[in-house]
């Protein structure tokens, strides 16, 4: 299953997602899509840096599905994350889509 | 209210010192994640699904207007216009930047408030009845313990590295609106025959993953000896409790492996043993402390408010506020206010910063500077005098804040759950939701009468589901959110676990099962003044199970 790297910003806990050119970015539509276990084993050893250099913490892969140029996670919490609480439409990533 | 002294702001300001240079140092690199982590918890900062969490002590519940327009300050400078009250008086805010926390742990240290020991496995923040020093049934105030207690317990060398937290919760009354039961201490105010004062304690209750009452370890403690029983509890707990297994390491457990009368006899011998004069509350301190907590000076008034009685004669609203949200203080003329952060439909216990205000302005208006927080995620005036109702009801009704459900089945406890949490296995806060909206606040609800409903998202129990008339789980199976429904617990003096219905419901028809229960007991009640845990009390689990299950296989044929 593809997977997309995340973790939270350490200045301020925000989630990012990992973006092709390693940059952190906000916004799950603008990550990495990673296709099988050795893309995301190679993303991982890269991320050990931005940990070394205490860019983010909390580092993971998580299960996404991809359809056309659209991506959702597939697990309740990883779309959460992703979007923001359910119950507060104004906050969280949610608020800028 | 309780003032800091010296060693109280030297310790705080020592502290913010402290955890500002840590957060300077992990920002800067110089600390790792798992260096700095153990720091932050101690300071309560937590790191959640979205962002960083600052959960704030309120001590027993009980806030200044001055300390309430700083949380709203902070919720409107540093967060996101709102906190979240929580099931142990505390206040969490839910996107505070790293960067930001020293400052506003500088903010909250200039109104006598921190985050110290809201984490971690230490003595956690004490917790007390939220109608202390009010209400009608009170023995003695409970809140002066609750003050020794958390200077006490407050980065105790002896008590920082326990096996696993630990929370205490104290009772002036003899009912029991603090749930001290299902604490790991528990203390209730008691006088015995020869007319003294003292605690009758309750050891090894708490909820989570393995939910057990309390049991009673002491029938009369005197006063004085509160530190020294409780050093000696939490010694024995310290010494025998169990290190190898984060679940099995809170106090009930060695309770329960230990059994409960080798627990006492361990807990006596402790305390016979190191009975030193040190630990004995001196009668002058307990009375300095306890002038911090005198009630303000009531000026007396009629029992009965002409201007309550006319207002309430020509508006339903305000009589159904009256009647729901409103109790019987120990002085005539006066009420306990509940003011109820359940709007209908709405986010148990969260309040934005303009809601927050108004509460500090109409406690200085009409409420003595008092204020309560209380485990059920409502605020509390504790002295309004009932001619100030009208005024009272008309502020909060402009601001959303006048919902008439206090006890009744729209005041739902609910946890974070997965909105928030990462521990969450399921959402809560929209389940509550969905309930509050099923049934609101109307003739239905007031039916339906006293109904306390709890819902934790996780196995943790942060929402108390095992104590709720109703308690809702929220578990994952298969990739999907369920729900565990139990009845018949309760928090109070007849503290009771709730029994497991069977399998649990989807998170569509949680709601309809909720209802099922709801009609079940309507239709089987012996009058309408039995409540529902009394009806439960009376006729057990099968009326209800055969309500819930056999119409569901029904409706699969």
């Amino acid at each position: 299953m593809s997977q997309v790297i995340s973790a939270n910003r350490l200045s301020d806990g925000i989630v990012v997602f990992r973006a092709s050119n390693g940059a952190w970015v906000e916004q799950l539509r603008d990550a990495e899509i990673l296709p099988d276990s050795v893309a995301v084993k190679a993303a991982l050893d890269l991320v050990e840096l931005d940990i070394k250099a205490n860019h983010v913490i909390e580092v993971a892969a998580f299960d996404v599905a991809v359809k056309g140029d659209h991506v959702e996670p597939v697990h309740l919490r990883d779309k959460i994350r992703a979007k923001g609480p359910t119950i507060h439409p104004g906050h969280g990533k949610q608020a800028a889509l | 209210m309780y003032r800091y002294d010296e060693f109280d702001a030297a310790f705080v300001a020592d502290r913010l010192n402290q955890f500002s240079d840590q957060v300077q140092r992990r920002l800067s690199g110089e600390l790792t994640e798992e260096q700095f982590r153990i720091h932050r918890l101690m300071n309560g900062v937590y790191l959640q699904l979205h962002a960083y969490m600052l959960r704030i002590a309120i001590p027993y519940g009980t806030l200044s207007p001055r300390q309430l327009r700083k949380l709203a300050h902070i919720a409107r400078r540093y967060d996101k216009g709102f906190g979240h009250f929580t099931t142990r008086q505390n206040i969490q805010f839910n996107w505070p930047a790293l960067k930001d926390i020293p400052e506003i742990l500088g903010e909250l240290a200039s109104v006598e408030m921190h985050a110290i020991q809201t984490s971690g496995n230490c003595i956690r923040n004490v917790t007390a009845d939220h109608f202390a020093g009010a209400a009608a049934d009170e023995i003695e105030d409970p809140r002066p313990y609750a003050e020794i207690l958390r200077q006490w317990s407050s980065i105790h060398p002896e008590f920082t590295y326990l096996p696993r937290k630990f929370k205490l919760a104290l009772s002036g009354s003899p009912h029991d609106r603090a749930a001290i039961q299902v604490h790991d201490i528990g203390y209730q105010l008691v006088k015995n025959d020869k007319g003294e004062t003292g605690f009758a304690v309750y050891v090894g209750g708490g909820l989570g993953r393995t939910p057990m009452v309390g049991h009673k370890i002491r029938d009369f403690l005197p006063t004085k000896d509160l530190l020294a029983y409780t050093q000696a509890i939490v010694r024995v707990y310290n010494l025998e409790g169990r290190r190898d297994n984060k679940y099995k390491a809170r106090i009930k457990i060695l309770v329960h492996e230990k059994g409960f009368e080798a627990m006492r006899a361990a807990v006596e011998a402790e305390f016979e043993a190191d009975k030193s004069e040190l630990l004995a509350l001196p009668q002058s301190e307990v009375e300095r402390i306890s002038a911090y907590f005198a009630p303000p000076a009531l000026p007396e008034r009629a029992a009965q408010s002409q201007a309550l009685e006319t207002r309430r004669a020509s508006d339903h609203a305000f009589a159904a506020f009256v009647d729901v949200n409103v109790s019987k203080h120990r002085q005539a003329g006066y009420g306990l206010l509940t003011i109820s952060l359940k709007p209908i439909g709405g986010i148990p216990g969260d309040a934005t910063a303009e809601q927050m205000e108004l509460v500090a302005e109409l406690a200085e208006k009409f409420g003595h500077d008092e204020i309560r927080v209380s485990h059920e995620q409502n605020l509390v005036l504790p002295h309004v005098a009932l001619d100030d109702l009208p005024a009272v009801y008309d502020a909060l009704a402009a601001q959303g804040l006048a919902t008439a459900n206090a006890g009744l089945i729209s005041d739902i406890i609910s946890c974070p759950g997965m909105d928030y949490c990462s521990l969450a296995t399921a959402r809560s806060i929209p389940v509550a939701q969905r309930i509050s909206e099923r049934f609101a606040d109307g003739p239905r609800a007031k039916d339906i009468g006293g109904m306390k409903i709890k819902i934790s998202g996780c196995i943790n129990a942060c929402g108390h589901h095992h104590v709720g008339h109703i308690g809702i789980l929220g578990l994952e199976r298969k990739g999907v959110e369920t729900y565990q429904l139990t009845l018949g617990g309760s928090g109070d003096e007849s503290c009771t676990l709730g029994d497991i219905t069977g399998p649990g419901f989807s998170y569509e028809d949680v709601v309809d099962a909720i209802e099922t229960v709801v009609d079940t007991y309507i239709g089987l009640r012996s009058t309408p003044d039995e409540d529902f845990l009394s009806a439960y009390r009376r006729v057990g689990m099968a009326p209800f199970k055969k309500a819930l299950y056999e119409r569901d296989s029904g409706s699969e044929i």
